[in-house]
């Protein structure tokens, strides 16, 4: 195998970016799998990448719309969120395709070629730029750091909201920092996984991890590595067979997924129990 | 004289158009044990959720362990206010087991920035000890039965330390040999530690005898309250379930109270 180009730098920015990207995208989803918010995810993405539409068309940084929409579609969803007293699916269903509605709105309305567009909805890791990167880095620095300085908040919070709360947590200011750290992710991972698939990078690592450890410390560091493999082995793919990166990480996040699955302990929770309490 | 740690003046609480509590007060003494039982939905667990501060009051005032509770206060008086809310299924994957959840207990005191050390751990086992669970202490939580689940609750709410102890229907959902279980530790807890108890319930059979008082509750409104001999006659617990009294006689006579 030819490998000299990886000493290129467009391929070591792309190594990069896999790396920050899938250590960021897969702490935010472990937030997003353990709170039960898959649909929030899915919906941030999707106006993020409606927001980034609006700056292509109107000609502002598509990534401060990407962070304003993602903001925006968090600060609608988290108080539907909050009450949790009815199942906020319905409204999410309702925001979810508008924003698809929007992005194509603002897709058609766009003049000249749609090429900076079709990058944004299939990303492109291997045009990411310097600053992409250290972006990309200071935001999954902040992420990474947040978990580790905040981590007994988080994981109270993660557990059950009103318990915190209730020990004298601040729960509800936790629950929006994390919105607002998976829209800020989603924002700086956008141009390299793309609108349409960066959701899978957010929830399959953390989905995978999920299925193997009953320790939530183990359950983040999984997840960050499954995310770094995703991002890389896509990248290897990508490049011996000439296909779109941010398709083939997806597909590898998804196989990783289904084989923690299939070897997963959890599935076996009867059995496991029984086994436990044999031994005693 | 044993002073007075909770005083609710005439509390109003709405949720959207119901009205879950429509001017309630209470006055509750240190160490007392105070059962607080009536139908579904007659704003029993409210009353809990004013007192920690995570029920929003439309009127009225709530003063808890020295302080009437403002939203600037509400985080720190919650700190010394233990409570156990109604057990909801937990996710049986939830990477937590049993220990890493009672230490949820100390968070609070242990406050921001500070990450539990020797004498939480040793405060957490203790508490489990205390209540029976510290051979299931490495258990993931969510493999654990309902009564097991109320014990952790129970075991996380002590961990706190707390001055007051707000039990939301402990004993709902579990069978008679928990709830009997349930019941003692409850008490025992509230004796040895010197607590002061609030115990909702919506099931008679379930009102700790131990109860120093009993308040009856029903439509938001307290409807009565005194000593559970005098207050818990066939008469007034047919006036309180709209049921006919033949109907509470046969029930309690089928039902030994604890």
């Amino acid at each position: 195998m030819d490998l000299s180009i990886f000493g290129y730098q467009f391929m070591q920015n792309a190594i990069l970016s896999a790396f920050l990207g899938g250590i960021a995208c897969a702490t935010v989803g472990v937030f997003v799998v353990l709170m039960h918010m898959p649909f929030i995810g899915v919906c941030m993405a999707h106006a993020a990448f409606a927001g980034a539409l609006l700056g292509l068309w109107l000609g502002f940084n598509p990534l401060v719309g990407a962070f304003t929409f993602s903001l925006l579609s968090a600060a609608i969803i988290g108080p539907l969120a909050d009450r949790g007293e009815l199942s906020p699916e319905t409204s999410l269903g309702v925001i979810f395709s508008l924003m698809l509605g929007l992005a194509f709105l603002f897709m058609g309305l766009m003049p000249g070629t749609k090429s900076g567009a079709l990058e944004l909805l299939w990303g492109s890791i291997l045009t990411n730029t310097r600053s992409d990167i250290i972006f990309l880095g200071i935001v999954t620095i902040v992420v990474v750091g947040l978990v580790f300085v905040f981590y007994k908040e988080i994981q109270a919070t993660i557990f059950h909201r009103d318990m915190a709360l209730s020990v004298g947590l601040p729960a509800t200011l936790i629950l929006y920092g994390v919105l607002f750290l998976t829209g800020a992710t989603i924002t700086a991972s956008l141009r390299s996984i793309g609108g349409l698939l960066i959701f899978s990078l957010i929830l399959n690592p953390a989905a995978a991890a999920y299925q193997l450890t009953y320790s939530m410390k183990r359950m983040f560091l999984l997840s960050a590595g499954f995310g770094v493999l995703s991002g890389w082995t896509g990248l290897l793919i990508s490049y011996l067979f000439n296909i779109p990166s941010g398709a083939t990480i997806v597909v590898t996040s998804s196989v990783i997924f289904m084989i923690a699955a299939i070897f997963s302990p959890k599935r076996k929770v009867k059995g496991w129990q029984e086994k436990q309490v044999s031994e005693e | 004289m044993r002073a007075t740690v909770l005083n609710i003046e005439d509390a109003v609480v709405s949720y959207r158009e119901d009205i879950a509590l429509r001017g309630v007060s209470l006055k509750v003494k240190s160490e007392e044990f105070v059962g607080i039982i009536g139908p579904n939905g007659a704003g029993k667990t409210t009353l809990l959720t004013i007192v920690n501060g995570l029920g929003k009051l439309l009127s009225g005032r709530v003063w808890v362990l020295g302080d009437y509770l403002t939203l600037s206060n509400s985080h720190s008086l919650r700190k010394k206010v233990g409570y156990v809310p109604q057990v909801e299924n937990i996710d049986p994957r939830m990477p937590m087991n049993v220990r890493e959840v009672v230490m949820i207990g100390r968070y609070g005191l242990l406050g921001l920035l500070r990450k539990p050390g020797k004498h939480d751990w040793e405060i957490v086992d203790e508490m489990l000890e205390l209540v029976g669970m510290t051979h299931l202490a490495q258990r993931p939580i969510g493999h654990l039965s309902g009564g097991e689940q109320q014990r952790v609750a129970i075991a996380r709410c002590l961990a706190q330390e707390p001055e007051l102890f707000l039990l939301d229907e402990p004993t709902a959902s579990l069978d008679w040999k928990a709830q009997t279980e349930i019941l003692e530790l409850v008490k025992r807890i509230h004796d040895s530690r010197r607590l002061t108890t609030l115990f909702v319930t919506h099931d008679l059979s379930c009102l700790p005898v131990a109860c120093d008082r009993v308040v009856l509750m029903k439509e938001g409104l307290i409807w009565s309250e005194g000593s559970p001999n005098e207050l818990l006659t066939d008469g007034n617990l047919s006036r309180l379930y709209d049921m006919p009294i033949s109907v509470v006689e046969k029930r309690r006579r089928e039902t030994i109270l604890v």
